[in-house]
Formats: structure tokens, sequence, C-alpha cells
């Protein structure tokens, strides 16, 4: 392969560029991304970033000697030509294509564009957050998913009034389970933020700006920021009409291919997990960008295994640092092995009768034998 | 090789012990522990573990 272009610029984008180069590819590198940045971390965006501190510096994008093509995305795919479209700019021809463009936001239905309402993903949404922190705002977080909740547990640091509005009855529910939210919502509590449970917003009003967040109770919040945190949606708007498979992400194959010599990686990609009976997943977490970006490589250069990595995530609360290993959620039964009272816990997940995942506060050190016993249980 | 992990960086999110297990670990403290001279056999794996570190603590052969 001559020339091989990766449309997406992050994590799993340039984990796939330091994959091929390893893997000996000394043909062209184009990476295409739609913010104007080279790779980061975005993890911090969420946590010590907000307080005016962290470096979010992810190594090896200037050895990886690739054309950068940065500030405008892909916005087609034309698959017999090979060339990705890019509006008015000059199209990219490829002999072999990762798809790493990630994910955005979700917006709030309905609420329009009112000055104070914002969303975090990416640097830009971060700076624009930090920047409205400084004006000392009343908060409402909508969504206590990962984001949200790390959000207002960054915020409470800064002793900023915080409403947290949720539509579950706990939060991060479908992630961890009933019981794990349970002790979140306990943990946002005992951290003075005011916990609106099982409740949305209907209404975000404001002459100018947001000025009051309506609940689909009546109950009617003043705020002055209102954070949207509400997940997240795949960006493959632009490959509508490609031919690829596309079902709540790009859909690829055992071997990592959504075509022939097509990848995707990442927060965008979907795929069948053998741990999970071929059922079609996708996992939106630093670890699979790296994972995938990897084997996106390796299934380009037609030396790839099957995908089947035992996914992990951290969340960052007060101090507190959740961390799981595998498949986690309300979907598998929950057994909680360990409780303490300073707040420590280690909890199973089982599927069928199996472990298939662990989530833990302060127990990290038996993370890794769960990893084993998955993966052999997967074996 | 040599690896040296910055354990003023480290935050213990374990990412390396998953990626690399023969050469890091984590002890009865959730404290990192880790092989600075392995074989060359684990560079793959151990430049995996680097990527996945989320603090990017981790270098390899002096760097």
């Amino acid at each position: 392969m001559r020339r091989i272009a990766i449309a997406g610029a992050g994590l799993a984008g340039l984990t796939a560029a330091q994959e091929l180069r390893r893997l000996g590819h000394d043909g062209e590198l184009v990476m295409v991304g739609a913010e104007p940045h080279r790779p980061y971390r975005r993890p911090p965006l969420s946590k010590e970033y907000l307080l005016g501190r962290g470096d979010l510096t992810l190594h090896g994008a200037d050895e990886i000697g690739a054309t950068w093509l940065l500030g405008h995305p892909a916005i087609g795919l034309d698959l017999s030509a090979r060339s990705l479209r890019r509006g008015r700019l000059p199209p990219v021809a490829f002999d072999g294509l990762v798809i790493a463009t990630g994910v955005r936001a979700s917006r709030l239905p309905g609420a329009g564009k009112l000055p104070g309402m914002v969303t975090l993903r990416g640097l830009n949404d971060a700076n624009a957050l930090r920047a409205a922190l400084t004006t000392n705002p009343r908060v409402v977080v909508a969504g206590a998913g990962f984001i949200g909740s790390e959000i207002a547990a960054t915020l409470r640091g800064l002793n900023l009034p915080v409403t947290l509005v949720e539509r579950e009855h706990v939060p991060l529910r479908r992630p961890l389970g009933e019981r794990i939210g349970a002790i979140v919502a306990e943990l946002h509590r005992a951290h003075g933020v005011d916990l609106r449970l099982g409740r949305r917003i209907v209404a975000v009003s404001g002459t100018r700006k947001v000025e009051q967040v309506r609940l689909d109770d009546g109950t009617v919040l003043p705020a002055d920021l209102l954070v949207v945190a509400l997940g997240a949606e795949p960006q493959v708007d632009w490959l509508h009409g490609s031919g690829l498979r596309l079902d709540a992400g790009v859909v690829v194959n055992r071997a990592g291919l959504a075509a022939p010599s097509v990848a995707a990686a990442g927060d965008v990609a979907r795929w069948p997990s053998p741990l999970l009976d071929g059922r079609l997943i996708s996992v939106q977490h630093y670890s699979n960008a790296v994972d995938q970006g990897a084997h996106a490589a390796r299934a380009l250069l037609g030396v790839a295994d099957t995908f089947d990595p035992v996914p992990s995530f951290w969340c960052h609360l007060y101090g507190h640092r959740l961390q799981s290993i595998g498949f986690t959620g309300a979907d598998y039964r929950l057994h909680l092995t360990a409780s303490e009272p300073d707040g420590r816990f280690l909890a199973e997940y089982h599927r069928n009768g199996h472990v298939v995942g662990a989530v833990t506060a302060g127990f990290v050190r038996h993370l890794p034998r769960y990893r084993q016993l998955i993966a052999k249980e997967d074996a | 090789m040599r690896v040296r992990v910055d354990m003023t960086q480290c935050q213990t999110h374990a990412q390396c012990v998953f990626a690399a297990p023969e050469a890091f670990a984590l002890n009865d403290d959730d404290e990192l522990v880790y092989d600075a001279t392995p074989g060359d056999a684990l560079r793959p794996v151990i430049e995996q573990a680097a990527r996945a570190c989320p603090v990017q603590a981790i270098f390899l052969d002096g760097a």
C-alpha cells in the first residue's frame, strides 16, 4: 500500500498510524482531522483541565512522518475511486483507509442555541467551558453519565453550585448497573450536588442567554450555565451512501475491515464481539481507541487476528476512582464481592453464569486477575 | 530494552498491566511495580503499554 489515509486525528487514528509504521509501512500516511489540533489526550478535559491544570500531550504524533490535513473533516467517501472528499479542498486518494472519526456530543433536543449552553467533547469545547466558569455561574448539568458525573464533581471542586439532572433513577445505570449507580448518587450528594433523578429537561429559557432550566415535573432551576452531557453520536453522516454498513457506527468484521482495505477503529467502530457471542458492540473508552487503532493497522496490512478486546475504563469522582475491566452494566448480574466503610468496593458482572466484567474503587490490583479470567472464558 | 515509568505521573490506571502483564504489575497497595529491563521480545507489548498509558508516563530506551 502506498498511501494510507486516516480519517480522524484522535487517539485511535494516531495509534493506527504508529502501528502501521511499526509494522513497516513506509508509504505515505495522511491524517485528516476535523479539529485544528494534532492528537491530544481527552480524558483530562472533564477533570483537571477545567481547573486550569493538566497536560494534554500525546506522544508520538511528530514521529509518524505523516502529512497532516487538519481543521477540515472528510465529508464523503468514494469507495470505488478510493478517495476522501473534502468539499472545496482537494480530495485525498488512498490505497488504504482507517476510519476513526469518533463521536460528537449529543444535543438537548428542542433547546435551541442560547449562549450559556455547552457540550464537552473536544479541546475547543473545554476551553469555552473553562472560560464560562470564571464568572462563578450557577450550573445545571444535563446527564449523569461518565462525562456529566465527572464535570459535576470537578465543578464542585471549584465550589460552584451544581444541579445534576438525570433521566434514570440512578446515575450511570446503563454502564454500571443499579447498585453501583446508587453508590455514585451518594457520592454526588455527599459533595453537595443537587441531584435530580428521574427527571429530564423540557425547556431552556432566557432573554439573551441561559437563565432558567425547566424540568418535566415543572421545577424551574435558575442557571447561568447549562452543560449538556447526554451522550454521544458516532460521526458517520459523511459515510451515508458510501456503501459501508452503518449501524450506530461503522460496522467492521472480525478482521477489523468495513470493506476491502478500509478499517475502522475507536469510538466510531462497531464490531461483533466474540466475548458476547457475536453481538455488535462499540466501546467508547480510551483503552479501546488504543487497542482497536493498533488492530486497524494490522487489518489493513492483512496480519490481524480476530479483534476480541477486554475493554477498560476509569472515572474520577471526588478523589475516588472507579475503574473497570471487561463488560459492565445493567445488562449483567452484579455481585458485590467487597464493600468497605471507607467507600472502597469491588463488584463483578456475570452473564450466563460467567464473569464478563468487574468494577472497583480502591481494589485495582484485582482487575488484572479478572482480565485473565474474562479472556480465558472466551478461549 | 530499558523501561522507565515516571512515578510522579503514574495514577495506577493499570492500563500497562493489562497490555503487558509480563512487565507491569500492581502490589497489595495498588502501586505499580515493573521490570525496568525486560527482554527485547516484549517490545511490541511494552510499546502498546506505553501508548495505552492515559497519563503518558512510560518511557522506553532512555527517553
